[in-house]
C-alpha cells in the first residue's frame, strides 16, 4: 500500500463520519423548535424523493430501462408487496427486459 | 436485570439485520463494481477494503476513482468526499430525533454507517427507534459492502452481463419500496417527495448544484415548504373552528 493513498483514505473516513458524528453530539438531549421538529420529520419521504429521482433515469444509457424498472418496484409496492419482492421483482423485469429487448 | 435489558437489545438487534436484508443484497452488484473499478484505478486489495471499511460511503467512493485516475490530489478528493457526504448530517440530524435515548458510545457507533440506505430504511418506521435496531441494519449493510467490495477487486464482477446490469436498479427500487407505503398515509407524503424529487432534477439539469449539495437542498426545501404549508392549513383551519 503506497503511504499517501492511505493517509488519503484515513482523511476521506474523518471527513465522512464527521458529519454523520456531530447531530448526535451537537443537538444532544436538547428539545428544538417545533417548527424544526416537524421539519426533520419530513425529511425522510423528501430525501427518498431526491434519492430517487432523477438518479434513476441513469442507471443506464437506455432511459427506459430504469423508468421500467422504477415502475415495476412502484407497482409491486403499491400491490403491498414486501420490501424484498419488490427488490427481486423489479430485477427479474428488467432482467426479461434486457433478454426480448436488447 | 442486565440480562433482561441484553435481550431486549438482541431481540431488536435481529429484527435489525432483516430489515437491512434488503439493503445488503442492493450493496452487493453497487460493492462488486467499486471492487473491480479500484482495481482497474490502480489500486492494491488493502487500499480498496480500507476505503470501504473506513469511508462506507458508494457515490463519494466512486467519485473518488475517478479523480485518482485523473491524478487530483489527495487534498482536493478529501475535500470532494467532505462536500458529496455532507447529506449524512441532515440524515443524523433527522435520526437523532427519532432514536431512542442511550449512552453517546452507542450513538457513536452506529453513527458510522448512516448511509442513504441505512436511513431510509430505520427513519421511515414508526415510533421512536431501539438502538439495537439501528445497529443491526447498519451493520448487515456494512459487512456487505465491505466483502463484496474484496469480492470485486479479487474476482472481477464476473456476473452475468444482464443480470449485473439489471441489479443495478436494485438500491432504486429499495427506495421506491420504502417509499410507496408512506404515501398511502396521505398526500403530505407524496408532496414532500414528488417536490423534492423536482427540485433535485431542477439542481441537477441546470448543474446550479453539484449532486451532494443538490441532494441536501431538494431536501430541506421540500421538507420545509411542506411544514409551512401544514402549519398555515393548522392555523387556518384553528381560526375557522374559533368562529
Amino acid at each position: 500500500m503506497s503511504s499517501e493513498i492511505v493517509w488519503m483514505i484515513i482523511g476521506m473516513g474523518i471527513v465522512t463520519y464527521l458529519p454523520r458524528l456531530a447531530p448526535f453530539i451537537l443537538f444532544r438531549g436538547k428539545e428544538l423548535p417545533p417548527f424544526i421538529q416537524g421539519v426533520l420529520k419530513n425529511v425522510p419521504y423528501a430525501a427518498l424523493g431526491a434519492l430517487i429521482f432523477p438518479g434513476v433515469l441513469s442507471i443506464n444509457d437506455d432511459i427506459w430501462f430504469g423508468l421500467l424498472g422504477a415502475a415495476a418496484a412502484f407497482t409491486a409496492a403499491y400491490l403491498g408487496a414486501n420490501l424484498m419482492v419488490v427488490v427481486i421483482g423489479s430485477i427479474a423485469v428488467l432482467t426479461c427486459y434486457s433478454y426480448l429487448f436488447t | 436485570m442486565t440480562e433482561i435489558v441484553l435481550q431486549r437489545q438482541d431481540s431488536s438487534f435481529k429484527k435489525g439485520i432483516q430489515a437491512g436484508l434488503t439493503i445488503a443484497i442492493g450493496y452487493a452488484p453497487v460493492a462488486l463494481t467499486f471492487g473491480l473499478l479500484a482495481k482497474t484505478t490502480g489500486l492494491t486489495i488493502g487500499e480498496t477494503v480500507l476505503m470501504s471499511m473506513i469511508v462506507f460511503a458508494g457515490a463519494a467512493q466512486y467519485i473518488s476513482l475517478s479523480l485518482i485516475a485523473l491524478g487530483t490530489s489527495a487534498l482536493e478528493i478529501i475535500l470532494t468526499t467532505f462536500i458529496v457526504n455532507i447529506r449524512h448530517f441532515l440524515m443524523s440530524t433527522a435520526l437523532n430525533e427519532k432514536a431512542e435515548e442511550d449512552h453517546l458510545l452507542y450513538k457513536a457507533i452506529y453513527s458510522f454507517g448512516i448511509t442513504d440506505e441505512s436511513f431510509s430504511v430505520v427513519a421511515t418506521r414508526d415510533g421512536i427507534l431501539k438502538t439495537g435496531f439501528i445497529l443491526g441494519v447498519n451493520s448487515i449493510g456494512y459487512f456487505s459492502w465491505v466483502i463484496f467490495s474484496a469480492i470485486g477487486f479479487v474476482i472481477g464482477a464476473n456476473l452475468p452481463q444482464i443480470l449485473q446490469e439489471s441489479m443495478s436498479v436494485a438500491l432504486y427500487a429499495m427506495f421506491i419500496g420504502l417509499l410507496v407505503p408512506s404515501m398511502k398515509n396521505g398526500i403530505k407524503f407524496v408532496f414532500l417527495a414528488v417536490l423534492a424529487a423536482c427540485f433535485n432534477s431542477i439542481f441537477i439539469y441546470t448543474k446550479i448544484l453539484a449532486t451532494g449539495w443538490g441532494i441536501v437542498a431538494a431536501t430541506i426545501s421540500s421538507a420545509v415548504i411542506v411544514e409551512f404549508m401544514e402549519r398555515k392549513k393548522k392555523s387556518q383551519g384553528g381560526k375557522q373552528n374559533e368562529q
